[in-house]
């Protein structure tokens, strides 16, 4: 079986982004940038599903900047076997984002994509869900277990709940969630290695996608801050304030 | 504007996370049909027709639907999409779960978790874990959004819907509900409580959660919260988890106990209306937030708390 897993070149997450002042946007110049936390436990995933031999193939696909290549290049030092670049400067919304991996997909054939449940730069929490919807495939989202039997995987999903444990047929659409795996590191030497491993580019016309966007961003503003409070010296001097200054008591 | 909003539910009760979507579509538009999809739900739907500004409840009940499985819920929505103008869940796990599948359908682009209504095609959302708003206009005919809870006040009583059966869609057959292993707790649930107490990573062990976290919040009559780490660590179960990629809450009193305050912990609570901080690292971001910060011991600040209410 082949393991398709779409990743993103996001804002490291440990970066404070900041807010251009002309409401135009997030200052994206000279930030840091990483693979998409999510996306890295999908990698991580697919790579333990190989090594556990229920995969034979692991291919990471990104849509994005020239530059996602350095994330592919993470991927494939991770253990990631190919990648494909669909390469676009525009800022591409899920859907279409779904719309192309439908047709990596179609391409590739996987018996599995494993995608994260969203990206930490505009938290749409989508494409899964949609390429699933296109593919006319199951979706098993928020997963913190994954288990290929016959045909079929079992998947527990993070609900709010709770747990909730579905099995869905494949091929299928799988969003990973936190508690998934723990993400390796890449080697030195497979950063070396990852350098040689076939890297396709694709432009989002070859899959026959129009990127225009569907939802027109009028402004992007800082959210109305908090201002830090005092500190109190007791608990007793805490649950009077509580009582008398907030009310909340 | 006619719009459709997916209740959540578990047959029995409605969850008020849907009344909270309620005021959010009723903002969209006047003219508000709940879908009480499930099996067994007519006690839900009855609910949902009591609450003010619902104009008609439809109700799906078929054994496809019992454990909202995204596929046949999917096709649902999709065969009723027809007559709405909008379709509208709250962010909970099942409306995130399906509402992308039913926009890819409907060949839609999905607004995610709004926080503001600015006209029946403009909405404010968070990106970045809510370290930026943006104003999105959708260009769709029809919209799909789903809504942030915690931004909205929950609709009130005091309606008298009609409720009409409609029937399910066929059923895909692509996946099947295998189990649930669902906390059951008399705490008040995390995103409706008033009051919510969370453990961090200085807990150190789920014993020393339940031990020194659990009876503070029982006194206050608390949810119980926690980090991404406390949650990592196993110290906490999944569904505590306040933040970006958790839950999202808006308490009365949020008092984090223990907790650093990464941003995509503050992503998940900093529109509380007041927030405790109790911390032994002065140094510690989540200060930077709280309304009352406490330097100190969590292990010798909780018991004293407790005793102190």
């Amino acid at each position: 079986m082949k393991l398709l897993v779409p990743i993103k070149r996001v804002v490291d997450y440990n970066v404070k982004i900041r807010v251009k002042a002309d409401g135009s946007g997030v200052e994206l110049a000279n930030v840091k940038m990483s693979m998409n936390p999510f996306d890295e436990i999908s990698v991580e995933e697919a790579l333990r599903l190989k090594e556990a031999g229920k995969a034979e193939d692991v291919v990471v696909v990104s849509i994005g900047p020239a530059k996602a290549e350095e994330t592919l290049r993470t991927a494939l030092a991770m253990g990631a076997d190919r990648a494909v670049l669909v390469e676009t400067e525009d800022q591409v919304e899920p859907l279409a984002v779904a719309k192309i991996l439908k047709g990596v997909a179609e391409a590739e054939q996987p018996g599995l994509v494993i995608v994260g449940k969203q990206a930490i730069d505009d938290d749409s929490n989508q494409t899964g869900q949609m390429l699933s919807a296109l593919l006319g495939w199951a979706q098993a989202t928020f997963a913190s277990k994954v288990e290929i039997g016959d045909g079929s995987a079992n998947v527990t999903r993070e609900v709010d709940g709770g747990l909730q444990t579905i099995e869905v047929k494949l091929p299928a659409v799988v969003t990973t969630d936190l508690r998934l795996n723990e993400p390796r590191y890449a080697s030195l030497p497979n950063i070396m290695k990852a350098k040689k491993k076939p890297l396709d580019r694709k432009t989002p016309a070859d899959f026959g996608v129009d990127t225009s966007p569907r939802l027109k961003v009028l402004k992007t503003e800082e959210p109305s801050g908090r201002k830090a409070g005092v500190k109190v010296k007791s608990v007793a001097e805490l649950v009077d304030k509580l009582k008398t200054e907030a009310g909340v008591l | 504007m006619a719009i459709l909003l997916l209740a959540d539910h578990d047959n029995a009760h409605l969850s008020d996370q849907t009344a909270k979507a309620l005021t959010a579509a009723g903002q969209i538009g006047s003219d508000v049909h709940v879908l009480v999809a499930g099996s067994g739900a007519r006690a839900a739907a009855e609910q949902a027709a009591k609450l003010s500004g619902v104009t008609k409840v439809l109700l799906a009940d078929d054994a496809s639907l019992a454990n909202n499985l995204a596929e046949p819920l999917a096709a649902l929505i999709v065969s009723l999409a027809g007559s709405y103008d909008a379709i509208v869940s709250a962010a909970t796990s099942v409306g995130k779960n399906v509402l992308p599948r039913v926009a890819a359908l409907l060949d839609v682009a999905q607004v995610s978790e709004i926080v503001e209504v600015v006209s029946a095609d403009t909405f404010k959302r968070p990106i970045y874990a809510g370290n930026a708003i943006q104003t999105v206009q959708s260009t769709d005919a029809k919209k799909v959004i789903t809504v942030r809870t915690a931004s909205f006040a929950a609709a009130g009583e005091g309606g008298s819907a009609s409720v009409e059966t409609v029937s399910a869609a066929a059923n895909p057959g692509l996946s099947t509900h295998v189990q649930d292993a669902l906390s059951s707790s008399d705490r008040p649930e995390l995103t409706s409580a008033k009051i919510i107490i969370s453990g961090g990573r200085a807990l150190g062990s789920s014993e020393k959660f339940q031990e020194v976290i659990l009876p503070v919040a029982d006194k206050l009559g608390a949810a119980v919260g926690a980090s991404r780490a406390a949650v990592d660590a196993g110290y906490a179960p999944n569904d505590w988890q306040v933040g970006q990629t958790g839950k999202v809450v808006a308490p009365q009193l949020y008092i984090a106990c223990g907790i650093s305050g990464a941003i995509q912990h503050l992503a998940g609570m900093k529109d509380s209306k007041v927030i405790v901080a109790i911390n032994k690292d002065e140094e510690a971001p989540i200060f930077q937030v709280a309304d009352y910060g406490l330097v100190a011991d969590l292990f010798d600040a909780l018991p004293e708390l407790e005793k102190a209410l």
